[in-house]
């Protein structure tokens, strides 16, 4: 296999035209498992092609920022740049991505699955490949489930989870029947939130981009996740995101968490966490009655500025590094557990892969969410957990503090929705929506 | 006439003293501790002290995948160099204003300060853009530069503060000796003002040494220091904070070991002038 990889890598160099000198790349990144196994296997890379790699490894707010202001100012620090599909079709919709329209035969772009390939892409073009993909998903104590004398449905609803927490939780062992996001920030309790409330049939914005914060959607959903959280979640679950959530969890002290799929590897590492061999997974939960589940979906992928001088070396590495071939490349060395997961179908095809318990449900979750269509009622924005809008990590990030508020008792349900609606309101007029 | 202290309040005094002091010390004490736990560990709860089975895997995991030693010159370089050109800038704009003061000299010097009161990131994509221009991206040469004006107006008062304290009249012995400016400042000012210049010099260092904003923000791979080496440890998805704690350690240890044997020259140099 090791071989094929390294021919394949040497055909699509010759294939490719003005790739002749060696180059040496630039590529900023996430500090996250999987980003950092890639970079041990980067000499794999260098010997096939030739080109040297340089990795600039940063906390996901810190290349966030640090990418963002580059390709604005189109600075060319970067050469591939590691973003989620929240950056892909706005930067793309202005020009500052270049296409990946024209990626190898061998690459098959075909195998990437289609919700990652539609969030990642604008107006049909793809500007960015899934260097791994993630839902979120119901991840659970079997065994308390059954001392609860419950079982875990694949596709439960709030309903059960909430009756399920409560039985679960046993506050003198110190376990907590639910761990869930509460911590401020778009991208974390904002984004737990969002996906909450579009499965009791709310949204952020309706058809004429007026915000949607005064509507019984948004209160049911946030009421009913603080009255849950108040009976069963952790003490301080304001402050909580998902590495507090996790470290909770993998200490025994949760009886269901729901968040990212990625975190199924962890959870399940007999190193790190100790109820290893007692976490079951189910579907993200909806309301009764509502047909939209709380799934979100996420990639973390690579993507080429525009006027990089290095273009053709850039799409060679992310060939290489998004390639069927990489996934087994990290399977042949650190077994089928810790491969980038949720971007290719053939992954799930792998007879191989379907032995990892998480596997299926994890790409149930993915298969279930829609960035085109998120919500009950329709929409004029795509993405799920997000607004595919420029102005939304602004807005999010205020609108989670609103809420974050709500859960540490500084503020009700009403007053948050109020301030919520009045700032969203502000800012999308201010926006010339 | 000195006052009196008794035993019991000296106890009292040094006891407190100490609390503060290692009130101050725990969060680093505790990043130590943790960069010799696994992951696991460093996450129990309840947290475990001192218990646990020391590791120096971290440390062995962060030498591989980083070049510390590349980040640690460049901080070196960065931090010094700021330091230096400042030093050497704000030494004849301390003079003049301690010397030469003119009716607008308080003014300038609290829009001098006024210039640190503006958050960084407001004028990040300005100088973003002019450092693309200049073609200073990712060069220690542009950052020596930012940092040195960013830490001017500290420079710059602590030394007109050090030099208001040194005696007008003996500036003007030696003018009257025939000492020329250059003399006056070099030979007769700074080495008076060594005590000052030196706390200054370690004060701003530290400073430089610790900004995050600027020497994240502009560079990439050649000037990165080591606020970037740890940055590239910090994931807001995955528990890495045994290796998160143990890069810290690397990182603020040449910082901790300076501070540490020049700390008698610090408390000196910052509590110059205030017993007069």
């Amino acid at each position: 296999m090791y071989l094929k990889s390294l021919l394949w890598a040497a055909s699509t160099t010759a294939l490719m035209a003005g790739a002749a000198s060696a180059e040496t790349i630039t590529i900023a990144t996430v500090n996250n498992g999987d980003m950092i196994r890639i970079q041990k296997y980067t000499d794999k890379f260098t010997e096939a092609t030739g080109h040297e790699v340089e990795w600039v490894t940063l906390e996901e707010n810190v290349l966030r920022q640090r990418v963002t202001t580059d390709i604005s100012t189109k600075g060319g620090q970067f050469d591939i740049m590691t973003i989620g599909m929240y950056e892909t079709p706005i930067w793309g919709a202005n020009g500052w991505l270049v296409p990946l329209d024209d990626l190898s035969a061998e690459y098959d772009v075909d195998d990437i699955l289609p919700a990652m390939r539609g969030g990642l892409s604008h107006d049909g073009t793809l500007y960015a490949a899934p260097f791994y993909g993630e839902s979120s998903m119901v991840m659970y104590r079997t065994d308390l489930m059954e001392k609860a004398g419950l079982e875990m449905p694949e596709a439960p609803t709030w309903q059960f989870i909430r009756e399920a927490a409560a039985k679960m939780t046993d506050r003198e062992n110190d376990i907590n029947g639910i761990c869930l996001r509460g911590k401020a920030g778009w991208g974390e309790g904002g984004a737990f939130i969002t996906v909450t409330a579009n499965s009791f049939g709310a949204r952020w914005f309706d058809e004429d981009w007026k915000p949607q914060f005064d509507q019984p959607e948004w209160k049911e959903a946030l009421t009913f996740f603080v009255d849950m959280m108040n009976e069963s979640g952790p003490a301080g679950y304001a402050t909580n995101g998902f590495n507090e959530n996790l470290s909770l969890f993998q200490q025994g002290k949760c009886g269901m968490w729901i968040d990212a799929t990625v975190a199924a590897s962890f959870v399940t590492n007999p190193n790190d966490s100790t109820v290893a061999d007692k976490v079951g997974f189910a579907l993200a939960p909806n309301s009764e009655g509502v047909d939209k589940r709380a799934n979100w979906l996420w990639a973390w992928a690579l993507a080429i500025p525009a006027g990089t001088q290095k273009e053709d070396a850039a799409k060679q590495f992310i060939e290489w590094a998004t390639s069927k071939d990489y996934i087994e490349l990290v399977a042949e060395n650190e077994g089928w557990a810790n491969v980038p997961p949720g971007a290719r179908q053939s992954l799930y095809d792998n007879p191989n892969y379907k032995d990892i318990p998480f596997a299926q449900m994890t790409l149930k979750s993915i298969l279930a969410a829609d960035p085109e269509n998120c919500c009950v009622k329709p929409t004029p924005y795509t993405g799920i957990q997000f607004v595919a809008i420029p102005e939304f990590a602004g807005i999010a990030t205020q609108v989670s503090q609103e809420f974050s508020a709500v859960y540490a008792g500084q503020q009700s349900v009403d007053e948050a929705l109020a301030k919520a609606q009045a700032f969203t309101a502000e800012e999308m007029e201010a926006a010339g929506y | 006439m000195a006052r009196t202290v008794t035993t019991p309040r000296k106890l009292i005094n040094t006891a407190f003293a100490w609390a503060v002091g290692l009130l101050i010390f725990f969060p680093i004490l505790w990043t130590i501790l943790t960069s010799f736990k696994t992951e696991a560990q460093a996450i129990a709860s309840p947290p475990i002290f001192l218990n646990f089975d020391w590791t120096l895997e971290n440390y062995a995991v962060v030498q591989e995948r980083s070049n510390y030693t590349r980040f640690l010159w460049n901080s070196i370089i960065i931090a010094g160099g700021s330091t230096l050109l400042g030093v050497i800038v704000a030494v004849p704009a301390a003079w003049a204003m301690a010397f030469v003061p003119s009716a607008r000299t308080k003014d300038i010097l609290l829009w001098m300060l006024s210039t640190k009161m503006l958050p960084a990131v407001g004028v990040l994509y300005p100088i973003y853009l002019l450092f693309i221009q200049l073609g200073l991206l990712d060069s220690r040469a542009g950052l020596v530069v930012v940092l040195m004006l960013i830490n001017l107006p500290i420079i710059v008062w602590m030394l007109y503060t050090y030099f208001r304290e040194i005696p007008g009249d003996i500036l003007e012995a030696a003018r009257m000796d025939g000492a020329t400016l250059k003399e006056e400042i070099l030979y007769i000012l700074t080495p008076m003002a060594v005590p000052g210049i030196a706390s200054t010099v370690l004060l701003n260092f530290i400073l430089a040494w610790n900004e995050a904003f600027w020497t994240l923000n502009l560079t990439a791979v050649d000037a990165a220091p080591l606020t970037a080496f740890i940055a590239s440890y910090s994931s807001p998805e995955g528990l890495f904070f045994a290796k998160l704690s143990a890069a810290s350690t690397m990182a603020i240890a040449p910082i901790l070991i300076l501070g540490w044997f020049s700390q008698k020259q610090l408390v000196r140099g910052l509590t110059f002038g205030a017993v007069k």
